[in-house]
């Protein structure tokens, strides 16, 4: 069968067969896992198995439950300030993952160019040719992973559609303050771009407060705002995120939402529902225990003399490997085989960034420390 | 709460100099803090949690708790009797409860005999003492937070972004 030119066109992963080689391996200890290690707060997990027994078994409206959106709306306009409709700009999606394919399709026609910093998220080049546009990566490395307006401009020409912007960012953990945010939406209005903003790991921000990018005055209608329940609230597994945006474009993605996925489980709606009425608690626990391990990553990497941007928030360090003489990919590789340690290459997050390797911290204290041990022990005997 | 006891009220095994790590703080201040709090009280002891329904040699392996009804004494209340029931290496635990009854007991036996034998020739007689309800503990499930059941770990998979 002739597979689609478009998908055939589409690269795998660089480094699958790395993560194949991890996968075969017993007794390996992880640090390349992008979800977080605690199990969904009981009470959500709760809410959950209670739905179930109460017979919620059932298709939702197409927007998902109008508890949750409601829920949603309140939690934004408490948090950061913000109006979102419940009813017209606020759409449930199958995690962030599908509410940025929903907007991207929505949004893109042939010729346009979505915006893409790099390192980024693994999915947002790919995802944004699926939706026939063209995304163009900028480079952040020189400004310390993080999007300068200068540089964001440069990218701009006229058939720039949008920009995706991810903070807290995977893989580096960089975040931008308000006044940063500032700047670029300056260039964002000034060219009437799009600003998709992927703040699935806001509330994993650690030293200054998290601002919601349409939250900036002027940016509400430049602004698709997503996220999700998987970071904040340990609930990877349950596929819950939601999209916010100007009502012409929410309609347009719950059309392309209510033919390919009708609506998000009943049951992870339910539960993601009363994770904003009573997980707020469990999340100040548990972004406290990534401060700490954080800051301990961060210092024994500076035992071993590997150089590190200090990531703001997220769960990730994504620091250069070059000066052991080997690249991201081999320093994995070896890594993972002399000390069943697996972190992940940092060209899968982007081409240039060959010389890095990403930590994920998102491991409990005893498996960070072992990790680190195995990792010195490996750069002694090279 | 201060992290420091958050911390190791989870692990009480990391070191301070971890602790410093994690908190970015000097190792000889986590240390001088530790100290403090153990001076205070408010850090009483460390330990280790030990499920003892694996423990095939426990010789402590009868628990009962038992709800003890006294009469309060004059200008010390329960604490005097109190100290009393929890001065005997039997008792586990003792606490002052509202409710029907007064003190809650929670006592250790090699055996059913050994209980009994330590309500009734002990406890029960004692001045003040007006009544005892004696519960023999069947499972324990949990304690001071931690389930004791053995769960099968869930792992994550081991690569993903």
């Amino acid at each position: 069968m002739q597979i689609s030119k478009k998908v055939e066109k589409m690269q795998p992963s660089g480094i699958r067969a790395f993560f194949d080689l991890v996968l075969g391996m017993e007794d390996v200890i992880s640090l390349g896992v992008g979800e977080p290690d605690f199990v969904t707060p009981w009470p959500i997990r709760e809410a959950g198995i209670y739905s179930l027994e109460e017979g919620f078994t059932s298709y939702t409206s197409n927007k998902g439950l109008y508890k949750l959106r409601l829920a949603i709306s309140r939690h934004l306009k408490e948090r950061y300030g913000l109006d979102y409709c419940p009813e017209e700009e606020i759409l449930i999606t199958v995690g962030v993952s599908e509410g940025l394919d929903l907007c991207l399709r929505a949004i893109v026609n042939p010729q346009d160019k979505i915006l893409v910093p790099q390192p980024s998220y693994v999915s947002y080049g790919p995802v944004s040719e699926l939706a026939g546009a063209t995304p163009v990566y900028i480079d952040t490395q020189k400004d310390g992973f993080k999007l300068t307006p200068k540089n964001l401009e440069k990218n701009i020409d006229k058939n720039t559609k949008a920009l995706i912007l991810n903070y807290p960012a995977n893989p580096s953990g960089v975040s931008y303050t308000k006044k940063e945010l500032e700047e670029l939406k300056k260039v964002i209005l000034q060219h009437k771009i799009l600003c998709i903003s992927d703040e699935v790991y806001a509330e994993l921000t650690y030293d200054f407060e998290h601002i919601c990018f349409s939250s900036l005055s002027g940016a509400k209608n430049n602004t698709v705002y997503l996220n999700g329940f998987s970071k904040s609230y340990a609930m990877t597994g349950w596929r819950v995120g939601f999209a916010c945006g100007p009502q012409e474009i929410i309609a347009a993605m719950t059309k392309i939402h209510q033919y390919t996925i009708m609506c998000v489980p009943i049951t992870s709606q339910m539960a993601a529902a009363e994770a904003l009425h009573s997980g707020k608690k469990s999340v100040e626990e548990m972004k406290r225990e990534y401060k700490r391990r954080r800051e301990f990553v961060l210092q024994e990497l500076k035992v071993l003399g590997l150089e590190c941007i200090r990531p703001d928030g997220a769960f990730y360090v994504f620091p250069r490997v070059s000066k052991t003489g080997m690249n991201g990919a081999e320093f994995a590789q070896r890594l993972l085989k002399r000390e069943k340690v697996a972190v992940v290459p940092g060209s899968a997050f982007g081409g240039q960034f060959s010389d890095y390797i990403r930590i994920s911290y998102a491991s409990g204290y005893a498996e960070l420390k072992e990790a680190f041990f195995r990792m010195g022990r490996f750069l002694k005997k090279i | 709460m201060d992290e420091i006891l958050e911390i190791l009220e989870k692990d009480a095994r990391i070191t301070p100099e971890e602790i410093a790590r994690m908190l970015k703080k000097k190792p000889s201040e986590v240390k001088s803090a530790i100290k403090k709090y153990e001076k205070e009280g408010l850090i009483v002891k460390y330990k280790a949690v030990v499920n003892k329904e694996l423990r095939k040699d426990s010789d402590l392996s009868v628990r009962a708790l038992i709800e003890v009804n006294i009469t309060p004494q004059k200008d010390v209340g329960f604490d005097k009797i109190a100290e009393r029931i929890y001065s005997f290496p039997e008792v586990n635990s003792c606490y002052l409860i509202s409710g029907t009854y007064d003190l809650l007991v929670i006592v250790e036996g090699k055996n059913i005999h050994a209980v009994s034998n330590f309500v009734a020739e002990k406890l029960a007689c004692l001045e003040n003492v007006r009544g005892t309800v004696t519960h023999i503990l069947l499972k324990k499930y949990k304690e001071d937070g931690v389930v004791l059941k053995h769960k099968q770990e869930h792992k994550r998979i081991a690569i993903s972004y």
